[in-house]
């Protein structure tokens, strides 16, 4: 139901500093490259609270005065899914990243499947668009006062809600080796169908959901290396989605033309 | 109804602007919808626990007026009551809506909405989604936005921030200024109407449990040009947060409803792991001080005796820190009824709360003041509309829990129909042309010019930092005159320092710094507002406590408090409370509330 906990609990023997790697880029057009950084250790720091700290002093490990490193936070409890980036190999939140779980130096990186605007921070609108690819909606008559939705039994609304859980975070895409740029659609839109096609009210217009992954970045590119399911930190159940949905697909292509 | 050319820009894409924006869109109208983070990431995904409203499926006889009553009471009858009794009736409808978006509430054995009970009521009144009902309803609002966006009626301009607000010469609001955080490109955004929606200002405090955008900056600006801020120093703080370096997490106080105990140890800095602190060495201040209750006192006496005890000193390792105990409470009990929330501890912090006890201490949580609004969301900038936690309307002197979601939506379900009516009836500004909007554009330009070029050896991080222990020092759960006072002044010397912060980043392009020392100079003004309005109210009301005044003087103050900018800081006011439905009885928790009223 809830989310899934990180990492080790193993907590590493605490040292008298952080030392944290960030690769830094100015802008699209400028090279990327790396700047090291140490702060004093406190217990209990994630790696946000780390870069608020540099953020304030920015200065190398070598002393030398920089820009301060720019990324994006907002919720700061791993539920909004802004603060993204690839920490020690892995995309995952840094606000939900404790320093104690992490081997030193830790090394921080803009996710790779989406353009890079200024150092940890990341392009990922193109994921909004596609859950407008998919009508990830309801189609509500109108948002006047009709009572109550259907009735739902309680397992049913319990699988939703894991569904309903996406952040839209990405960790899914920078894991899948099928994703990159604009030629698949993705675990997390596909999920975001399931969502809504197994609705009393969303099923009746299943059909352009499925269109939407249907076409050529749709579902059949997905090969199945359930690397999304493992990334999520969510805990979303990726790969049932894809399996069902494609299910639904299949039925559709072959007796879609019959509604016609 | 064709759209005849109405646009209305909305401030804010969190529940309260995307309902006013999916209102509009529904009528055909066109809406510039802005936010500094994606719609879909702002801070109203953080809420847990539920929706309130009256819908009486438990056979408890529940009802609206129930719901009305227990709001204007638990907010300690400082709020207008028609707009309190307005939403609470529309309060079963919107719970209905969002069952109608797909949002998937828990259900009962038949498959209908479940319920549960939450504080400051008796009835199973809270409607929820798993534990992030928050992070639910706002997606559903943001799938119908994204629908009317796909078909062309909704713009939206994320990562845009609003930095002010166009007004013509007869002080009537024509549009905002927007900045696109990318580039720091200015422009100027024409609006027939204007609603914000920007959410609360936790940051005012530092470290609060509300989101990094939550700097209350873009109302703080609408009220340096001209708008009414009411009860700012309503401010809710939560007794069981979790202290962290970069803000405070919300502990959800089911872990006191089911046992767990608040202690210190009696030598504060005992360097014994607590487990192996005998009971005689602790010290169970709540139990000790409350014996009828202990632990389960109310959430604002238990949020000013933990205080109390951390402002001695006596917080665990001297400071800000105690600890909740649920380590003798059995594991599976545990599992069984608080095991999302000890997860979120466990995530956080990396200690496994079963066996090491919590360190929490409140935390700035909700704000009770905002833009003054008359019933129609209305401020009183002619064209500046305000909704959900941003305007001042429903929770009086305190907010109940769970009443904020649905307050957010029903001020923007408000906000909607009359920013229409009133864009249809505006006199479009023929005359001025460009001229406003042009004169605005410079202006908010050359301030941030004169910021970039400004050089001086002050910190704004630093300045921000002091002005959040400062707030939370003096300005939150126990307040006396004579620190009010010192508060000023300290924001005072804040203010004159901000002249000569540097902006430390030399690559302008996506820079945190240009637009934090924007927000940093906001909400030094705001802070004032709050601290002065403070000072001024010598009672003790809802979240509002003065040990020099340690009761609510309906005679004095049973007023709303407005401030108005006067270049020189807030000018402070009162205008009388509504009160024609209910008459203002003693609010006292320690009986029913049967007891202290009706009869
Ligand atoms: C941890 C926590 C738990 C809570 N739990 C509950 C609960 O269980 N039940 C309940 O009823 N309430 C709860 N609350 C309170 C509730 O979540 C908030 O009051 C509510 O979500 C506020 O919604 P909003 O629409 O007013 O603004 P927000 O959701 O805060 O959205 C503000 C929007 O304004 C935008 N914005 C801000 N400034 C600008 C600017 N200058 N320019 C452009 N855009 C801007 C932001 O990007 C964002 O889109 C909780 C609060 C917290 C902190
Ligand atoms: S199963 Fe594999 S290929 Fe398919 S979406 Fe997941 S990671 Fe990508
Ligand atoms: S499915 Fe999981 S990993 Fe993918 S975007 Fe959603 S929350 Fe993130
Ligand atoms: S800041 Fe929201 S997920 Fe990390």
């Amino acid at each position: 139901m809830s989310t899934q906990a990180h990492a080790s609990k193993a907590k590493r023997v605490p040292s008298k500093s952080v030392e944290i790697h960030i690769k830094r880029r100015a802008n699209p057009d400028s090279p990327s490259y790396w700047e090291q950084f140490e702060i004093p250790y406190r217990p209990n720091l994630n790696v946000i609270s780390c870069l608020m700290e540099i953020q304030a002093n920015p200065v190398t490990k070598e002393g030398k005065p920089t820009t301060p490193p720019v990324w994006q936070m907002n919720c700061l409890e791993q539920v909004c899914g802004i603060c993204t980036m690839v920490i020690n190999g892995r995309a995952r939140q840094s606000c939900s990243a404790l320093i104690d779980n992490l081997d030193q130096p830790i090394k921080l990186e803009p996710m790779q499947k989406f353009s890079n605007i200024r150092d940890l921070v990341v392009d990922r609108s193109r994921m909004f668009d596609h859950l407008k690819q998919v009508n990830a909606w309801i189609e509500l008559d109108g948002t006047h006062d009709l009572g109550p939705g259907p009735r739902m039994d309680q397992d049913d609304v319990q699988e939703r809600y894991a569904y309903s859980r996406c952040m839209t975070c990405g960790c899914c895409l920078e894991a899948c080796p099928q994703y990159d740029e604009d030629n698949y659609i993705g675990p997390q839109a596909i999920a975001q169908v399931r969502l809504f096609n197994m609705h009393p009210t969303g099923a009746m217009s299943r059909d352009a959901r499925l269109e939407g992954i249907m076409q050529e970045d749709g579902i059949t590119n997905c090969g199945n290396a359930q690397n999304c399911i493992k990334a999520c930190p969510m805990g979303i159940p990726l790969t049932r989605a894809i399996y069902e949905e494609n299910r639904e697909t299949v039925v559709h292509g072959l007796f879609g033309w019959l509604k016609k | 109804m064709a759209s005849n050319g109405i646009k209305i820009a909305i401030v804010g894409g969190g529940l309260a602007g995307l309902a006013a924006a999916m209102r509009i869109a529904e009528k055909g109208h066109a809406v510039d919808l802005f936010s500094v983070v994606p719609v879909k990431r702002s801070h109203s995904v953080c809420a847990q626990g539920g929706i309130n409203g009256a819908v009486n499926t438990k056979g408890e006889g529940d009802s609206t007026w129930e719901h009305f009553d227990d709001t204007v009471y638990g907010g300690d009858f400082l709020a207008n009551q028609p707009p309190a009794k307005a939403m609470c009736e529309m309060a079963p409808s919107i719970i209905y809506l969002f069952d109608r978006m797909g949002v998937p509430f828990s259900r009962t054995p038949e498959g209908l909405l479940d319920f549960r009970r939450f504080g400051g009521t008796k009835h199973h009144r809270t409607a929820f989604a798993g534990a992030s009902t928050g992070q639910q309803l706002l997606y559903a609002l943001d799938e119908q936005v994204r629908r009317f966006e796909s078909a062309g009626k909704i713009r939206k301009f994320e990562h845009w921030e609003m930095m002010s607000l166009v007004l013509d010469d007869a002080q009537v609001c024509r549009g905002l200024i927007a900045m696109n955080l990318q580039t720091l490109e200015l422009k100027a955004f024409p609006a027939d109407a204007v609603i914000m929606a920007t959410g609360g200002p936790g940051l005012v405090f530092g470290k609060s449990t509300n989101s990094m955008v939550c700097t209350g900056s873009a109302v703080a600006a609408c009220y340096q040009q001209g708008a009414k801020y009411a009860n700012g120093e309503f401010i809710q703080v939560h007794p069981t947060s979790i202290p962290g370096e970069d803000k405070l997490r919300l502990m959800s106080e089911s872990a006191r409803g089911e046992g767990g105990r608040v202690w210190v140890p009696r030598n504060p800095s005992d360097p014994r792991s607590p487990s192996s602190i005998p009971e005689t060495e602790r010290w169970y201040f709540l139990e000790e001080k409350y014996p009828a209750y202990g632990n389960l006192v109310p959430r604002d006496i238990a949020t000013r005796e933990i205080f109390q005890v951390c402002i001695e000193g006596k917080g665990v390792g001297g400071e800000n820190q105690v600890f909740l105990d649920v380590t003798h409470i059995p594991a599976e009990t545990l599992d069984r009824k608080l095991g999302a929330i000890l997860e979120i501890y466990e995530m956080f912090v990396g200690d496994d709360p079963h066996h090491v006890p919590m360190r929490i201490f409140p935390g700035v949580h909700y704000s009770m003041g905002g833009l003054w609004v008359d019933y129609d969301q209305r401020t009183n900038i002619p064209g500046l509309l305000a909704a959900g936690e941003c305007d001042y309307s429903i929770h009086g002197a305190n907010r109940l829990g769970a009443n904020s979601l649905v307050s957010c939506v029903y001020g923007g379900f408000i906000a909607a129909p009359a920013a229409l009516e009133y864009a249809a009836n505006v006199d479009r500004n023929g005359d001025e042309g460009s001229r406003i909007y042009d004169q605005e554009l410079k202006k908010q330009q050359e301030i941030n010019d004169a910021l970039i070029k400004q050089s001086g050896k002050e910190n704004q991080y630093t300045l921000h930092q002091e002005m959040g222990k400062w707030m939370t020092d003096n300005v939150t759960v126990v307040r006396y005159n004579h620190k009010l006072k010192e508060t000023d002044n300290k924001l005072l010397e804040l203010q004159d320092r901000y002249k000569r912060i540097s902006i430390n980043d030399s690559n302008l392009w996506a820079t945190m710094a240009l637009p934090h020392a924007r927000h940093l100079d906001n909400m030094l003004e705001l802070a004032r507002v709050v601290t002065l309005g403070a000072l001024n109210r010598n009672e003790s009301r809802g979240a509002h406590y003065k040990p020099d005044f340690p009761d609510r003087d309906d005679e004095n103050f049973l007023k709303t408090t407005i401030a108005e900018y006067s270049g020189e800081g807030p000018t402070i006011s009162y205008e009388p409370v509504d009160v024609s439905l209910i008459p203002p009885r003693k609010r006292d928790y320690s009986k029913a509330k049967k007891e202290t009223a009706k009869a």
